[in-house]
């Protein structure tokens, strides 16, 4: 389509020249990357632990650290696509909940098998993630308060429901109906390797971070998830579909919460009505320490698999090293704080010439 | 709105259809009316240059060309039949692509996914179709080079580019993508003379290629330049409409600098030789003092 427009004579040289950017080292290059903070982050903090800490010197201990990291980072996935995509969700740690309490509860009310369950919990997590998105792009609020809505809502509805139906806070083991022992194995089973067990999350961890990073550099939607956060206006006069990237991001934060909601289900064989208050934001957090900017367009979701890894080992470390486990807070919100800092002016600089 | 068209269209056809019509296109923002009664043509093989002031309505009249906008009122016409965009995706698809004056680009990202953003090369088949970043890479670094910038790095983030370069950056695309029609917003605003004068040749060029192209600029030698047809706008109605062999580059001028207003000032001030005018700010004694700072 372009070779029929002959373009008339450049003219190289001269005040061109004036024009060219200084060339970026390989060095430079890779310190523009995102997740740079991070991965430095990370080393840091197990050095710290490692060299502190006997007991967080054994395999047995990092495939622990890898269990707690990928109870956030498989969340933290879909929350950095999102938040690359411009907007944040804070209904999503209250979501997980939600997730799990639909399965266990409409395979126990129904007695059914509690794969039904899990299909119902599947379009449960996928509806709210529509219903937030749909809400967002119909009504123009900031996703901030769209999602502080639906966080107070699903709160108030899993405690009124499962009150309603089970009679208690809390759901019925299910452990002894019928699909269970697959369930498990798919969502919460553990499995040998080198003679370490680790966690079937882990795995899937894995699987999704690998999935979501090839989508978001390798495919159309990748550029349109960085278009949308980027500038949302430009992104839509060249004809990128903007409400329904936010729409298909939001979901995917609810696939995500259907998947966390699950292990959580066949790990325990009962949901807690009540938890999940307080977890969106560690896994904005991940997202954040891994170098997605809070204003969007920026970020890699290997920074926020990494991010989920440091909160992991900060996790573990300061249990292993015998120390009160209410510092793990403490030490995650400085962790916070340093990572932006030191995000902020990793980028300054190497966009410095 | 009235019946004659599908008569002059279906029966006699006087001329071939024009590549893009608009008839009596209104737009309005809430009270704002930004468009009113707007009738425009573009044909093949030539340049309709839309001049105005700011506020006019140029911008809010290619928007709804490129399928940004609905009009509120009118009809939009391509190659005959009416349209109705609900997205800038189906102007792009038969062959309308658009330089807005805001340039549409996303700072962050590289130069090169900026110049396929919506319109992505992809190779492979299925579920497995990504990218063809080579391809798209080779084409975004040729196509500027023709432009005559050479950016030693297309991964660049676009937020890092000079305003003239992003601007020859926004115009390459729409050079690369407008397969029918172009249209540019102002494309020189930001550019020196040299560049200008790039930017001018593809406008010709793209005129001698069979392209549509509407040019909007506040530069009358710039249209002059370049125009088969000239729309000047003023608050948002059609003030001047004419092809270039009944318009000189004297008139175009005088229109731009506000033409028959300029006129009547001119007698007035002709007639108060020593003319009452109220101070623009009444300085004296009120607030803090502002000139002491
Ligand atoms: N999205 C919008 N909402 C409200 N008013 C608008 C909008 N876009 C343009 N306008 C108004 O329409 C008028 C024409 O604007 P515009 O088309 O940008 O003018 P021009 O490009 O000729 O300078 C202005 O008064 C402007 O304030
Ligand atoms: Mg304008």
């Amino acid at each position: 389509m372009s070779h029929v427009i002959t373009p008339p004579a450049p003219s190289p040289g001269g005040s061109e020249k004036a024009l060219r950017l200084g060339r970026r080292s390989v060095l430079r290059h890779f310190l523009t990357r995102p997740e740079v903070g991070s991965l430095v982050g990370a080393v840091i903090v197990f050095t710290v632990f490692f060299t502190i800490a006997e007991p967080f010197r054994s395999a047995g201990a990092f495939t622990n650290i890898l269990y707690a990291s990928s109870t956030i980072g498989i969340m933290a996935v879909g929350v950095a696509l999102l938040m690359i995509g411009g907007e944040f969700d804070l209904s999503a740690g209250v979501a997980v909940i939600s997730s799990g309490l639909a399965a266990s509860m409409f395979a126990w009310y129904f007695s059914l098998n509690v794969w039904v369950g899990v299909l119902f919990a599947l379009a449960v997590s996928l509806a709210i993630g529509f219903l937030n998105g749909w809400i967002l792009v119909r009504t123009k609020l900031p996703s901030f308060l769209v999602t502080l809505s639906m966080f107070l809502m699903l709160q108030g509805l899993n405690i009124g429901i499962t009150k309603l139906v089970i009679g208690t806070v809390s759901t019925r083991n299910i452990s002894s109906m019928d699909g269970f022992d697959q369930a498990r194995a798919v969502f919460a089973s553990s499995f040998t390797i080198a003679g370490v067990e680790v966690r079937v999350t882990v795995l899937w961890w894995m699987v999704f971070a690998g999935l979501a990073t090839w989508v978001l550099m390798r495919t159309k939607v990748g550029n349109w998830i960085y278009a949308v956060g980027g500038d949302q206006e430009s992104a839509r006069a060249v004809g990128v579909p903007v409400a329904r990237v936010k729409i298909g991001l939001f979901m995917t934060v609810g696939f995500m919460a259907w998947f966390s909601g699950m292990h959580l289900l066949f790990m325990f064989n009962t949901v807690q009505s009540a938890e999940g208050v307080g977890n969106e934001l560690l896994y904005i957090m991940a997202a954040v320490v891994g170098g997605c900017l809070l204003t969007g367009g920026y970020g890699t979701v290997i920074g926020a698999a990494i991010g989920a890894f440091i909160y992991g080992m900060t996790r573990q470390g300061i249990v292993l090293a015998g120390w009160d486990n209410n510092w793990v807070f403490f030490f995650v919100g400085a962790m916070l704080l340093l990572a932006v800092v030191v995000n902020g002016w990793v980028r300054t600089q190497a966009n410095k010439r | 709105m009235t019946d004659t068209t599908s008569t002059s269209t279906g029966n006699t056809t006087p001329r071939t259809a024009p590549l893009l019509e608009l008839r009596g296109i209104g737009k309005t923002f809430g009270n704002i009316r930004a468009l009113n009664g707007i009738n425009l043509r573009v044909d093949a093989g030539e340049v309709t240059c839309i001049l105005g002031d700011n506020g006019a309505g140029k911008s809010t009249l290619i928007k709804i060309i490129a399928g940004l906008y609905g009009p509120t009122s009118g009809e939009y016409l391509v190659d005959g039949e009416p349209v109705d965009f609900s997205s800038p995706r189906q102007a792009l698809d038969r062959g309308i692509a658009t330089v807005y004056q805001d340039l549409a680009m996303v700072p962050l990202m590289p130069v090169w996914r900026n110049f396929f953003l919506g319109s992505e090369l992809r190779r492979g088949v299925g579920p497995f179709r990504m990218l063809d970043v080579a391809r798209m890479r080779r084409i975004a670094d040729e196509e500027l080079r023709k432009m005559g910038i050479d950016l030693p790095d297309i991964d660049a983030p676009v937020g890092n580019l000079s305003g003239g370069q992003r601007q020859v950056v926004a115009i390459a695309r729409a050079v690369y993508f407008g397969a029918r029609v172009l249209i540019l917003d102002e494309p020189t605003a930001a550019l020196g003379v040299k560049q200008s004068g790039v930017v001018l040749k593809y406008v010709s060029a793209a005129r001698e290629a069979g392209l549509g192209v509407i040019f909007i600029t506040h530069n009358p030698h710039h249209a002059y330049m370049v125009g088969d047809h000239f729309v000047v706008i003023k608050l948002g109605e059609t003030e001047l409409d004419q092809p270039r062999s009944e318009l000189t580059l004297d008139d175009l001028t005088h229109h731009m600098a506000g033409g028959a207003e300029l006129d009547a000032l001119q007698h007035e001030l002709e007639r108060a030789k020593d003319p009452q005018v109220d101070p623009l700010h009444d300085a004296a004694g009120e607030g803090p003092d502002v000139q002491g700072l």
